[in-house]
């Protein structure tokens, strides 16, 4: 990896560590606030669990990102990036609380604006519901929770000094399980815009274990994260643990506990699919504001005892920063790229080609597009899906499915499967009948990765999505995700 | 693999547990040393400031030696350690109220000593039912303060007899100052007794203070 891709990720390391001087102080903030648990312990275990969570659960979170906004620059995701990190420093020079995933979600759709890529408004709106679901989600399991823990302490009795030493075990435990759902969930706003332009390859570290190029890239920014907490939290920790209300040491551990509660429902996948197996609506897998999360907490606790302790200035405040982090963002991003590519001529975004060649406009007409949006276009190419869709709309309304559809079909992916290529991959993700089936294809070229996608299902019915239910979500995902891995390997120009 | 688990968690909890001995420890003491006051007070008015009194007495000066020791201990322990931050101010508090109520029970056990009051046998019931209920008062916020660290519902309930003992003995103090008062004795002597009436009084009313204080930390130590 040379020194350039380098200082490109640095700005994904400078927002980690960002968000471990942050976000660490959510999760142990009111442990080592309330002196129950020492600076130096809280760091030291909010470090290591953070990077376990970031390396072992992070990639749930990191794919919803990337259906916002797939960043396939690596100048993009560094600007991206730093449009985040800069957003986040300057609020919390200014004393707003700030969330990172508000501040990583304002950076992709400026740089969605800027290369006019089409915003995928489902995936907005499913991320800004979980904003919104996320500290009142927060605040019902703090209340349940905190109903549970005073009945089960009156029917204990513990002495005092027992219960606070108990206390002081549970908030380490509280403070590991928060850490660990800190990384799986919010390692995703680090590094998710540079999942798709990864420079890392996977590595076998035994027979048995690769870490993949995700894993290696999320180990990175975990790793930024945890120095972030050893360098910049222990102020934030000592200050945020009475700033909105002033909490008992066990009302601490409820708030932590339904924090990290909140987190871990948003970035298991292993929950999606016990719940998809069962046939239950799933929990958006979304990297969600730790810091929302804990405020809907003590809000919560705070309603539960009659609103009185809560401080609603500061929670007006703390508001306000909400709602102009994502915004604020998104302007930096835009201008910052503007300067990147005309300025320093780094190249922001690749370019794209879209063209409604005949196979596709007969591809997209059998999946429901109304051929009135496309009459006059067929032959027609765009650098851009914006500039597509603009061209469509003016004939006729789509509706978001139909925009789906026809960005997917009409993009070009020039995909060359060469016998150099397939001696590089990895073949450790595929079944041996996949693994066949590709190597059949050796020699094949093609325009469209829906082209590739359908010469692998017409030759194994492993290359094929079931139909699409609930049950089979996990599995057409992670064929989705195979294929898309497929593409980025065999396209031209990687 | 589960021995060395149990063993662990002993190690773990140790300390706690060793604290909590001490704490027990010491309102052991602060009820000790109501007893050792009211069998001294029945040994003296008996039979004066004999050597079973001044046994009594050395008795009740290493109960309150004791005391304070235990008391120190606990404090630092909790400091060093940084054992309960949030209520550390008042179990301090709670601790040095008691050891006050240990202070008083042995200063008067000196004050009779060295001054030696003539007590006429008319006043001796007074003085000793008087002493019953204060010492019944202090073992009862002893109580009260036990169940704060334990069962903290059972701290009102303690209290409310606190009050009760407390009233009492007002009444039975003032019971007995108009039957001194009342009587034929000398001014010096009705003056001498008063005082000593005053300060066997004073231990209610400084239990009550605690139970007072005891309430509020109630109140706090709630989840």
């Amino acid at each position: 990896m040379d020194l350039t891709i380098l200082i490109l990720l640095g700005s994904g390391l400078f927002l980690g560590w960002s968000l471990g001087a942050n976000d660490a102080a959510n999760v142990f903030g009111t442990a080592v606030g309330t002196r129950m648990v020492r600076f130096g312990t809280a760091a030291a275990v909010c470090s290591i669990f953070v990077i376990l969570g970031a390396v072992v659960s992070g990639a749930g979170a990191a794919h919803t990102l990337g259906k916002l906004g797939s960043i396939d620059a690596i100048g993009g995701s560094f600007m991206a990036a730093l449009a985040a990190a800069m957003t986040v420093y300057g609020m919390t020079r200014s004393g707003l609380p700030v969330s990172t995933s508000q501040a990583i979600v304002g950076a992709i759709i400026g740089w969605n604006w800027f290369s006019n890529s089409v915003t995928d408004t489902q995936v907005l709106l499913k991320i800004v519901f979980t904003w919104l679901a996320c500290p009142i989600l927060a605040g019902c399991i703090a209340v349940v929770l905190f109903k549970f823990v005073e009945w089960f302490l009156n029917k204990a009795n513990l002495h005092l000094l027992r219960l606070d030493a108990y206390t002081r075990v549970a908030l380490i435990g509280a403070g590991a399980f928060g850490a660990y759902s800190l990384g799986a969930n919010n390692i995703a706003n680090v590094m998710g815009v540079f999942v798709p332009v990864s420079p890392f390859t996977d590595f076998a570290l035994t027979e048995q274990f690769t870490l993949t190029s995700i894993q290696q890239l999320f180990l990175l920014g975990s790793i930024a994260i945890a120095v972030g907490v050893f360098t910049y939290s222990k102020r934030v920790m000592l200050t945020v643990g009475s700033e909105l209300m002033p909490m008992s040491p066990i009302s601490a551990w409820v708030v932590v506990v339904s924090h990290s509660i909140v987190l871990f429902l948003f970035s298991s996948q292993g929950l999606e699919h016990a719940l998809a197996q069962a046939g239950l609506p799933t929990i958006p897998l979304v990297p969600v504001s730790s810091s929302q999360a804990v405020i809907g907490a003590v809000i919560g606790l705070g309603l539960l005892k009659g609103g009185r302790n809560v401080r609603w200035g500061v929670l007006s405040q703390i508001g306000t920063g909400w709602i102009v982090t994502p915004f604020l963002s998104a302007a930096i991003c835009f201008v910052g790229l503007f300067f990147l590519q005309n300025v320093f001529d780094q190249q922001v975004y690749k370019p794209l080609s879209f063209e409604l060649e005949q196979h596709v406009v007969t591809r997209i007409s059998d999946l429901g597009v109304p051929r009135t949006a496309y009459a006059d276009l067929v032959g027609e190419s765009y650098e851009s899906s914006g500039d597509l869709l603009k061209a469509m709309e003016k004939n006729a309304p789509l509706t978001r499915k139909q925009v789906h559809i026809v960005v997917e079909y009409a993009r070009v992916h020039y995909i060359d499967i060469t016998q150099s290529k397939l001696s590089r991959f990895d073949f450790s993700r595929l079944s041996e009948v996949q693994i066949d089936t590709l190597q059949k294809l050796e020699g094949q070229r093609y325009h469209h990765a829906w082209q590739f996608a359908d010469a692998l299902s017409s030759l194994s019915p492993q290359w094929q999505r079931q139909p699409a239910t609930v049950s089979n979500r996990i599995y057409n995902k992670r064929l989705d995700d195979d294929l898309a891995y497929l593409v980025r390997t065999f396209e031209n120009g990687r | 693999m589960r021995i060395r688990l149990v063993s662990k968690n002993i190690k773990l909890f140790n300390k706690t547990r060793v604290l909590e001995q001490q704490i027990d420890e010491f309102f052991d003491k602060v009820s000790e040393s109501g007893m050792v006051f009211s069998r001294a007070l029945e040994v003296y008015l008996a039979e004066g400031a004999n050597e079973e009194y001044e046994a009594f007495l050395q008795q009740g000066a290493r109960i309150e030696g004791k005391g304070d020791t235990l008391r120190r201990t606990i404090e630092i322990e909790l400091y060093a350690q940084t054992l309960i931050p949030d209520l550390r101010g008042d179990v301090l508090r709670l601790l040095e109220d008691m050891d006050h109520l240990m202070n008083v029970f042995e200063g008067n056990l000196f004050r009779i000593s060295i001054q030696q009051p003539d007590v006429p046998e008319e006043f001796h019931a007074g003085f000793l039912e008087l002493t019953r209920t204060v010492v019944t008062c202090v073992d009862s916020v002893i109580l009260s303060a036990r169940s704060f660290f334990r069962d903290i519902d059972a701290v009102r309930d303690h209290n409310a007899k606190v009050i009760f003992y407390e009233t009492e003995a007002d009444k039975k103090g003032t019971k007995l100052q108009r039957a001194i008062f009342a009587s034929d004795l000398p001014l010096d002597r009705k003056m001498h007794l008063r005082y000593f009436v005053e300060r066997i009084d004073e231990l209610a009313n400084s239990a009550e203070d605690v139970a007072d204080t005891l309430a509020i930390y109630a109140i706090k130590r709630r989840v």
